[in-house]
């Protein structure tokens, strides 16, 4: 079992890796791909909590938004340099998470998703009354991050591998929370809340600390779905948005982190494909998502894993 | 003369206009198994929850290592060495027995806050959670996850977390609950065993059991303990048997 929870996600980033080469290297496939990791990314994020803490967040996209317009902000004073925009994207949205979390940690069940949800909102409403952003319209930057004054990234190739990186990165970096000490507090508190108050430990700082963790990763995401799309709009925030990536963690399977990837590639190459065959693809994304859910019960990840 | 390890002084609690608990005074000794016996509705399990910190007392004091510690949440509780069981068995059910058990001894040694490490390969935690494994029998089962043990495995299991925390004194409540008659046999041994290491207080309907293993036994009835003493002693009291044992009896 151990070996496929490593070879499935292993086969996955390598299959990413090559793809530029076995004819994915055309500027819309590239674009398309870039998307599908950055999604990647914060449906893994959204999967520590999900499935690891047992915290259903309906409000993960404000996250990757607050992420994003710490890109417009710095963007809109003529900063570009990565060593400033990541840690900038990165602690502002663990500073995000850390005060909302600590509120809406306090409560369980339908009022979490309930709370984040509202933080969520709150979070979209303010993004559409920044008139100096662009409001409801959004902002075009002027440029991608700059890395020691190249514009590296402006390279669509070394973009792809710059998400493939930080993807990577975020999977081992829950895959390895989730093991940890902190991760096995989570899980069990997530079982049997009751049992591990009786241990003695407390699980509310557990929780808010995984919280913030999910928080930043989402941040990152969003830091690099600014670049991807050079373009931010308060539509990053929507709550439907937060309900794609919870829908891409369940698809995916709560089983590990590479269930949130396997999710998040499928749901946004299906999305983008059906688009391609018609204009009404709505009509057969809904349906096969309730199928998935209906038959997939441990997700896509259990349908590869049972092989 | 030195501090008893666990002391109730004067504990009320009321749900409503129902008083569960009426001025319970009594005390719990190292080295010592205590039973609480008591009909259905005495407010037994009341009186752990408050012990444990679960619920809170309306007034009264409970003094653990000679300290206060009333206000003290559940998991301070549990840090200071007050470990409790639950009458209805309360273990992590995806986890596996030896992890149920490595938990509990993470809880009591070092940081939790610890990100990077497999906590599944570290060998102090899992040595400590298979030494109470073993003290409880349940080391041949120590891998399979608790919701695939049998009901009185789990109740071991129970007993091996509680056991993994190195208490200084453990609450049980109703241990044997729902054990057939050989696995009763069993966990009454592994008592017997633990008894002269911990202070013991054992809330238990089987009466074959606290006789077994109680060397002070006090009786709750209707919130108010009407009894304390050794089990002759309790056995032979007419106010005990006519609330209380005659009653059991007669039921048998």
């Amino acid at each position: 079992m151990t070996w496929r929870d490593a070879a499935l996600p292993a086969g996955v980033f390598a299959a990413l890796a090559l793809a530029p080469f076995l004819g994915f290297g055309q500027s819309h496939s590239l674009t398309l791909l870039a998307r599908a990791m950055i999604f990647a990314m914060a449906a893994i994020s959204l999967m520590l909590l999900v499935g690891g803490a047992g915290l259903v967040s309906l409000g993960h996209a404000a996250m990757m938004g607050v992420g994003a317009y710490a890109v417009v902000v710095l963007d809109h004073a003529r900063i570009t340099e990565a060593w400033a925009v990541l840690p900038a994207g990165v602690g502002a949205t663990a500073l995000f998470a850390l005060a909302t979390g600590a509120i809406a940690i306090r409560t369980s069940g339908v009022h979490f998703i309930m709370i984040t949800l509202a933080f969520g909102q709150m979070a979209f409403f303010t993004a559409s009354s920044l008139a100096l952003f662009g409001g409801d319209d959004g902002y075009t930057l002027y440029g991608r991050t700059e890395i020691f004054g190249a514009r590296l990234l402006e390279d669509r190739l070394a973009f792809h591998f710059a998400c493939l990186f930080c993807l990577v990165a975020a999977w081992a970096l829950v895959r390895a929370l989730l093991a940890s000490r902190f991760g096995r507090v989570l899980r069990a508190a997530r079982e049997n809340e009751t049992r591990v108050r009786a241990l003695g430990l407390e699980p509310y700082p557990y929780r808010l600390a995984a919280y913030v963790i999910a928080g930043a990763i989402g941040g990152l995401a969003g830091v690099l779905l600014a670049n991807a799309t050079e373009f931010v709009a308060p539509a990053y925030l929507a709550w439907q948005r937060s309900g794609d990536l919870l829908f891409m963690v369940i698809l995916g399977g709560l089983a590990g982190p590479h269930g949130a990837l396997l999710g998040a590639l499928a749901f946004v190459l299906v999305e983008e494909w059906l688009a391609t065959l018609t204009e009404h693809w709505r009509l057969i994304f809904g349906p096969l998502l309730i199928l998935c859910v209906l038959f997939l019960r441990g997700g896509i990840a259990g349908l590869l894993g049972r092989g | 003369m030195a501090e008893p390890l666990l002391e109730l002084r004067g504990l009320n609690k009321s749900f409503g206009g129902l008083r569960v608990t009426e001025n319970v005074s009594l005390t719990l000794e190292a080295g010592e198994i205590h039973a609480l016996i008591g009909p259905n509705g005495a407010g037994k399990t009341t009186l752990i929850q408050q012990i444990s910190g679960a619920l809170a007392p309306d007034s009264g004091e409970i003094r653990f290592l000679g300290e206060d510690v009333t206000r003290l949440s559940m998991a301070r509780r549990a840090r200071r060495g007050l470990a409790r069981s639950f009458q209805i068995t309360s273990v992590i059910p995806s986890f596996s027995a030896l992890e149920n058990a490595a938990l509990a001894v993470q809880a009591r040694s070092g940081s939790s806050f610890r990100f990077f490490r497999p906590a599944a390969r570290e060998a102090a935690l899992n040595e400590a959670a298979m030494a109470a494994l073993e003290e409880v029998g349940l080391a041949p089962r120590a891998h399979l996850p608790a919701a695939a043990l049998s009901h009185g495995e789990r109740r071991q299991l129970e007993l091996a977390i509680a056991l993994a925390m190195r208490p200084r004194a453990l609450l049980l409540d109703e241990p044997l609950a729902g054990t057939g008659p050989e696995e009763a046999e069993r966990l009454i041994r592994i008592l017997r065993g633990l008894g002269a290491r911990y202070g013991i207080l054992l809330v238990e309907h089987d009466m074959r059991a606290v006789f077994a293993l109680a060397q002070r036994v006090s009786v709750l009835a209707q919130g108010r303990v009407i009894a304390t003493g050794s089990p002759a002693g309790i056995r032979a009291d007419p106010v005990v048997r006519a609330a209380y044992l005659g009653e059991e009896e007669g039921e048998g």
